[in-house]
């Protein structure tokens, strides 16, 4: 039963004896392959998770006080260049990410041309299923983070709070006029339950892309990354509720 | 037992398919799935009609022949087994049961319920096999093997090759397939001449048959009739990591 389908010669390029792997090509076989871009995946993955854990330690400290929160964001612009080198290493982080599952998820629409008229699914979550959804929404919500807080774009109030006794930015303060916003903080609620569903697959599927999990340790990790990813949704949410609530107030009146 | 089926039928390879709906009755709850499509053909030739193409082979789960998704699972609702051990008093009486082949782009379908598995016989010509002296067979002793090592090859070559992986996954992807395929070999000594360049040629002809990709959703180790581990997937990944690694260091 062979036809022009089932022969070898529909593998692209070579026939499979000429094939080799040497040294020159090995990195160009790996980025082409399936099992290479979803170890770039999980790598560029776990660099981003890495981030979020530390952006929430470093915002948690609203709960703390002004003066700390100002400081830690005096002292990240203080780095000067070296802040720049972290910026441009997630950014380049996030565009691999991205590029790369986007390239999967259309080869995988590829590989079914004709869908199941009725499918029931055993195992695999909603979340599983719906990291592409998920994921670009998150990145239209890091999108109008970006420009809410770090650039300061979408809020004309946040060019007219003064420095804070110390000499700094009053952070502080403009995260406490950004949430006192009801659609904002809805808008940041809805991305970071998005976030949380993205992880409760992502952070631990990663161990599984990379090899580093067998029959046991899977399960354990699979609740642990569910853990994980809804501890950080009630981390980071905690900040516009408790702003909402009233329980922090602005340090200074506009 | 009386069911309502909906069947697909298509001609052939070309031709577009549909759902065709059938009707049983008086089917013991002990029937098997495949006698239950066996009765209901002999029913359809009796009235002249063309009956229903469908594959089996041993009927006894352990060939990998059959390869239906009965009610949007592949080999149908329980799991672990091929279609050919299920049973219809796994169906409520009365229940409408659909019928579809495995879905994949890369396993064509022939008629009907029959599809064409080839690509995955590419995959195992590709490197699933080791370089061994012909012969005599060696003295059983001489090589000796870790128990786990073999209990995890003997796992992972429980494989039957039926597709299930693939046509149940949300991406079409054939990785559990594969990833037995080079475990079973790289966790025995005879395997290792070939190790890199086994999982290297495995992957590209997986990924150049059209598969797609894994995403970790774990769809496949639930519906697999041997069940296989998903953790082999990430076996493999730790495989081609390796090879990818030892073959940029130099031969």
């Amino acid at each position: 039963m062979l036809d022009a389908r089932g022969s070898v010669n529909n593998l692209r390029g070579a026939p499979l004896g000429q094939r080799s792997f040497h040294m020159a090509n090995i990195f160009a076989v790996f980025y082409r392959s399936s099992v290479g871009k979803k170890i770039i995946v999980a790598i560029t993955g776990v660099i981003l998770i890495l981030f979020v854990i530390g952006h929430l330690l470093g915002n948690l400290q609203i709960f703390i006080g002004p003066d700390w929160i100002n400081g830690y964001s005096q002292h990240l612009h203080d780095l000067g260049p070296l802040l720049w080198l972290i910026r441009a290493f997630l950014f380049i982080a996030v565009v691999f990410h991205i590029y790369l599952t986007i390239l999967l998820a259309i080869e995988n629409r590829r590989a079914r041309p004709e869908p199941y008229i009725d499918k029931r699914y055993v195992k695999a979550d909603f979340a599983s299923r719906h990291m592409v959804m998920s994921g670009l929404i998150v990145l239209a919500f890091i999108a109008y983070h970006l420009a809410h807080f770090s650039f300061r774009k979408t809020d004309p109030r946040f060019a007219l709070l003064k420095p804070d006794p110390l000499g700094h930015y009053d952070v502080y303060s403009m995260m406490v006029y950004g949430f006192q916003n009801y659609f904002v903080s809805g808008f940041y609620l809805l991305g970071l339950f998005l976030l949380a569903l993205h992880l409760s697959h992502g952070s631990s599927s990663f161990f599984q892309s990379l090899g580093l999990n067998d029959k046991k340790m899977t399960p354990r990790l699979a609740l642990a990354g569910r853990i994980f990813a809804w501890l950080l949704f009630a981390g980071y949410t905690s900040i516009p509720v408790a702003i909402l609530l009233g329980l922090i107030k602005p340090a200074q009146q506009l | 037992m009386n069911f309502k089926l909906r069947i697909w039928r298509q001609p052939n390879r070309k031709s577009p398919g549909k759902l065709a709906d059938y009707e049983v009755l008086d089917i013991s709850p002990n029937t098997s799935f495949l006698e239950m499509l066996d009765i209901l053909n002999e029913t359809l030739l009796g009235r002249g009609d063309e009956p229903i193409a469908f594959e089996s082979d041993c009927r006894e789960g352990i060939c990998g022949t059959c390869s239906l998704t009965i009610n949007g699972e592949a080999h149908g609702p329980d799991h672990p087994g091929a279609v050919c051990e299920l049973y219809m008093r796994k169906f409520r009486d009365g229940a409408t049961i659909t019928v579809e082949p495995f879905r994949v782009g890369s396993f064509p379908i022939v008629k009907d319920l029959v599809i064409e598995r080839s690509a995955l016989d590419r995959i195992v010509q590709a490197g699933g096999f080791i370089s061994a002296r012909t012969g005599s067979a060696p003295e059983a002793n001489s090589i000796p093997v870790a128990k786990h090592n073999a209990d995890l090859a003997m796992e992972a070559a429980a494989c039957i090759g039926c597709g299930a992986c693939a046509a149940a996954c949300p991406n079409g992807s054939a990785m559990l397939f594969t990833s037995a395929k080079v475990s079973h070999l790289a966790l025995l000594p005879q395997g290792h001449p070939e190790r890199e360049s086994r999982v290297l040629k495995m992957v590209q002809v997986m990924d150049a048959e059209g598969f797609g990709n894994c995403t970790n959703t774990y769809e496949c180790e639930a519906v697999c009739p041997a069940e296989i581990s998903a953790s082999f997937i990430a076996k493999l990944n730790r495989e081609y990591a390796r090879a990818v690694l030892q073959r940029s260091a130099g031969e």
